[in-house]
């Protein structure tokens, strides 16, 4: 089916998330959205999926022109959505999941399962699928959930499959998985969009490449356009996509971690056993799927986690244990890996956001007093230094960029006296500029002597920024490599090949 | 795209009443998708936080209190148009003349504007200053009481209100004005002492009456993550019939030789003198409440331990990363509460009825002062007015019903509908045709994804 959007335009108050987009999607065609977090793509796709009601511009499936009122329309027309966080009920079975929305039921409104399991074995053996339809979705690797979401959307005879973000949450195995899959479905004539940040899976599989930015359609490319090219007109500027780091010199070692366990508030071990140790002046990456325990082991660093077996050492004083005062008072800083929940106070101003952790000490308070002078005068120092584009420190964290939040947290972070620097995943989510503003500052510590934790799913980030690189499996680190091991080796070590470290 | 969108992840366990009939009007603003849709919350984050107590009723609060002060305005005169509506309705007189209103309709609508302007000129009559007294000093009489009947209605405002700051609710104003007022009360007839020093021994025993009171709340949330909600509340009833029992037990509270459960008089030397002379009612706890009403501005806008009440008020877990001890401060913040609401048991005590206390000395304050607290938008100041505002209700409630017949309940009717339209925003909104609040729309700006999430 042809899928065809003509000036949409969508607006949520003063801001225009897009601007008069015009797009043409041919049946069989991978068509992929490329652009910066916030440049408007998830927009565009909640309008065609009938979410967002555009203030201007039409929809045209095979050039007649579509009302969508909600996702039921659009689904009716022939869309569907794989979404980036599953639409699943993790208590259901694949067959229920599948069924759910438009359920066939058999006399006195009993739910025809037989009907969903045919209809999910169907489409899983079409395409080399391996579902089992009476799993509990809940029990299933991120992957295979993934395709029951696409055969839910194939389920209702979608020609047109949108795929928003869909790799954020796979291991590179299942990404090329995920490609086949998408060429196949390609090949049986479905429509796709496919929407990236990641210039090499555009590369990898798409037909044509439309590059957002600002809620504007800034160009087309093809998809022999090279790496740095597609960065320019997604940035709108040339960026510097490699960070320039001298080789490390690291010292003693640091932080020592040895046979740290983490149990969760459900009583699941989610870091099991895990030993390694920082040296000062090196950056050790840590590698590995979301949701393998990277999360868990930093909160256990700074001693938010509470329930923790095994020692945490930095230069000989045991951490764990110890309240998350006395960390951060040991010279602990962190970079949490969900700035908005865990890093900044939305409600205060910039300045306020950077006394955060110090909300009792000299120079910020004296007497029980906050030194308002004091704060204000440090506050202009670091926007200037950290370069946080706001009207002034008094603008709330709230109202910033992603980008520009990330410098709040980083400039207080990095404002204190430091034996230890954790960063979990501190380019999520905010733009290229910023994030070659952030890898700098990071190597910058790493070069002033500091021992640097950096928590990253991306493995760009990971290759472009670790001396070693710890890889994470299921709470266990598979293995501590060297930080120039070829992608494809971190790759097998991300899906918990522990053979191949060595 | 949407990574960080995990402050929006609904966190299970009921929001605390008040709140939710504003979360249930508010929530749809952010989308306007249809029920069958996949729910527009944002996001199912990857992993959710297993320690987010707080951030739902965080969220909902910071929508309460994030209105602005066009709201609170739109909203106390939406709700005296709808008094008029409920006066005019109740008013014998329109009753009659709409009998015939199609024969006479003037007569109708007199009777309305008789009925309405009468109650209104009576309420005002009777809260700032009487008109037909002769002299100044007469006429200025319902202002002082207005400001008498302010007076606990702002210290226990200022509790319940520095409460919402730390993202607590303090339903249990009740129970600590009333362990305040025997505290305070048990010291001002058992003791003879000196004026002065009677008399600050005698608040001071009520405020760590109450004090002791909330921070046991406190204590025991921060220790067993106990819902401060359900604590206050049955704390209210283990309050109210201990003070009873006490009061009907000679011996302990109750005054010697008489048998109803009320305690013995105050004795002269702890009762607050008044201000202007024994003509008026304002006491001295008025001055005490304008300075708590500055110490308190102090605390939340000065003081480090108020930025720290502050931080885990709005964000609790940025506040446990930064190395605040969220614990902690849950039960300093219970204390000032308790102690802050407890200063309104004292003023009842000591000032307003100083002829030996009952059961019901709290006369409702501790659940009127959450009204003031979300006026006031839990702002020191905003609290001050907000108080007087009340204290004017109450003082001209008596004046409408003498002077036009008008039921006082259509009074409290007015309060009840303030407070409803208070504390729902979107629905002053939607009856002004006002836009979003900008705070949602400023905060769309840099985040795109945080709408986009909403898939």
């Amino acid at each position: 089916m042809k899928l065809e959007l003509r000036g949409i335009t969508k607006r949520f108050g003063s801001l225009v998330a897009n601007d008069h987009i015009d797009l043409v999607v041919e049946p069989g065609e991978i068509h992929c959205l490329l652009g910066e977090n916030g440049a408007g793509k998830s927009t565009l796709m909640n309008v065609l999926y009938g979410l967002y009601q555009a203030e201007e511009g039409d929809i045209l499936l095979d050039d007649s022109v579509q009302h969508f009122e909600g996702p039921g329309d659009a689904m009716r027309a022939g869309i569907g959505m794989v979404h980036q966080h599953f639409m699943l009920i993790p208590v259901f079975t694949v067959a229920e999941n599948v069924m759910l929305g438009h359920e066939e039921t058999k006399a006195g409104g009993r739910l025809n399962l037989d009907a969903a399991r045919a209809r999910v074995r169907e489409i899983s053996a079409r395409f080399g699928f391996d579902v089992d339809p009476d799993a509990l979705v809940g029990d299933l690797p991120v992957g295979i959930q993934q395709r029951v979401e696409i055969i839910k959307a194939l389920s209702r005879d979608a020609s047109v499959l949108v795929f928003d973000e869909p790799t954020a949450v796979l291991t590179p195995q299942e990404t090329d998985e995920l490609m086949t899959i998408m060429r196949q479905l390609k090949s049986e004539g479905t429509s796709i969009v496919f929407i990236t940040h990641k210039l090499r899976e555009v590369r990898e599989v798409a037909d044509r490449i439309t590059v957002v930015r600002l809620g504007k359609i800034v160009g087309e490319a093809s998809p022999t356009a090279s790496n740095s090219e597609l960065a320019a007109l997604m940035v709108g500027r040339n960026v510097e996509l490699t960070v320039h780091k001298e080789p490390a010199r690291p010292g003693a070692a640091s932080l020592v971690v040895e046979h740290l366990d983490v149990i969760d508030a459900n009583g699941i071990k989610v870091v099991n056993d895990v030993s390694f140790e920082v040296h000062e002046g090196e950056i050790l990456a840590i590698a590995g799927v979301q949701g393998n325990g990277q999360t868990e082991l930093t909160e256990a660093i700074l001693g938010i986690q509470p329930r923790t077996n095994g020692s945490i050492s930095l230069n000989g004083t045991r951490l764990n244990g110890q309240s998350v005062k006395k960390v951060l008072n040991a010279g602990v800083g962190f970079v949490p890996e969900d700035r908005t929940h865990d890093g900044l106070v939305g409600e205060f101003t910039i300045a306020e956001n950077l006394m955060l952790d110090r909300s009792d000490q000299q120079p910020f308070v004296k007497g029980g007093t906050l030194q308002l002078k004091a704060l204000n005068d440090f506050a202009e120092e670091k926007k200037r230094e950290f370069d946080i584009r706001a009207e002034s420190i008094t603008t709330h964290a709230g109202r910033l960029s992603g980008g520009n939040q990330q410098k709040v947290v980083l400039a207080r972070e990095l404002s204190r006296e430091l034996k230890l620097f954790v960063a979990s995943q501190p380019t999520r989510g905010i733009d290229v500029g910023s994030i070659e503003f952030v890898h700098k500052r990071m190597v910058e510590t790493r070069d002033a002597g500091v021992p640097v934790i950096v928590v990253s799913t991306e493995l760009d980030e990971v290759v472009a920024l670790a001396d070693r690189i710890a890889v994470m499996y299921r709470g266990s680190i598979v293995g501590i490599v060297p930080g120039d091991t070829p992608r494809d080796v971190l790759g097998l070590m991300m899906a918990g090949e522990t053979g191949v470290a060595a | 795209m949407s990574d960080n969108n995990q402050q929006n992840t609904p966190a299970p366990g009921a929001a605390p009443e008040p709140a939710a009939a504003s979360a249930s009007a508010s929530a749809p603003a952010s989308a306007s998708a249809p029920a069958s849709s996949p729910a527009p919350q944002p996001a199912a984050a990857p992993a959710p936080k297993p320690d987010t107590e707080a951030p739902r009723s965080n969220k909902i609060l910071n929508e309460i209190l994030g209105g602005s002060f066009l709201i609170s305005i739109l909203a106390v005169l939406l709700a005296l148009i709808a008094g008029a509506i409920l006066i005019a309705a109740t008013n014998e007189d329109v009753q009659t003349a709409s009998g015939y209103f199609f024969s006479r309709p003037g007569d109708t609508l007199g009777a309305i504007w008789q009925a309405v302007s009468g109650a209104y000129s009576a309420l005002f009559q009777g809260s700032v200053y009487n008109f037909r007294r002769d002299s100044f000093a007469d006429g200025i009489k319902p202002l002082t009481e207005t400001l008498t009947f302010a007076t606990p209605l702002i210290a226990a405002g200022l509790g319940v209100g520095l409460a919402f700051r730390v993202g607590l609710f303090n339903i249990g104003g009740r129970g600590q004005m009333l362990i305040a007022a025997a505290c305070a009360g048990w010291v001002g007839f058992s003791f003879q002492l000196p004026a002065p020093l009677h008399i600050t021994l005698a608040v001071l025993a009520g405020i760590a009456g109450g004090a002791i009171w909330g921070g046991l709340v406190g204590f025991l949330k921060a220790r067993t993550g106990a819902h401060e909600v359900i604590l206050t509340i049955m704390l209210n009833y283990v309050a109210f019939y201990l003070i009873s029992y006490m009061l009907r037990t000679p011996g302990l509270l109750q005054a010697p030789g008489s048998p109803n459960p009320k305690s013995p008089p105050m004795a002269e030397t702890a009762v607050f003198p008044a201000l202007f002379g024994s003509k008026y009612n304002l006491h001295l706890g008025f001055i005490l409440v304008i300075v708590a009403t500055a110490l308190v501005w102090y605390l939340l806008n000065r003081s480090s331990l108020g930025f720290r009440f502050r931080a885990v008020g709005e964000n609790p877990n940025a506040a446990k990363v930064a190395g605040i001890d969220v614990k902690n401060t849950y039960v300093y913040a219970m204390l000032f509460s308790g102690g802050l609401v407890g200063l309104a048991g004292v003023s009842q005590v000591l000032g307003t009825v100083t002829g030996g206390f009952s059961g019901g000395i709290d006369a409702g304050i501790g659940f009127d002062a959450i009204t003031v607290a979300l006026l006031g938008r839990s702002k020191p100041i905003g609290i001050f007015f907000a108080g007087i505002l009340f204290g004017a209700f109450k003082a001209g409630g008596f004046s409408m019903q003498a002077a036009e017949g008008v039921p006082v309940d259509i009074v409290v009717v007015v309060q009840s509908l303030i407070v409803l339209f208070i504390a729902a925003p979107p629905l002053v909104r939607a009856i002004f045709f006002l836009p979003k609040p900008g705070g949602r729309a400023r905060r769309v700006l840099p985040n795109v994804s945080k709408e986009v999430a909403a898939k």
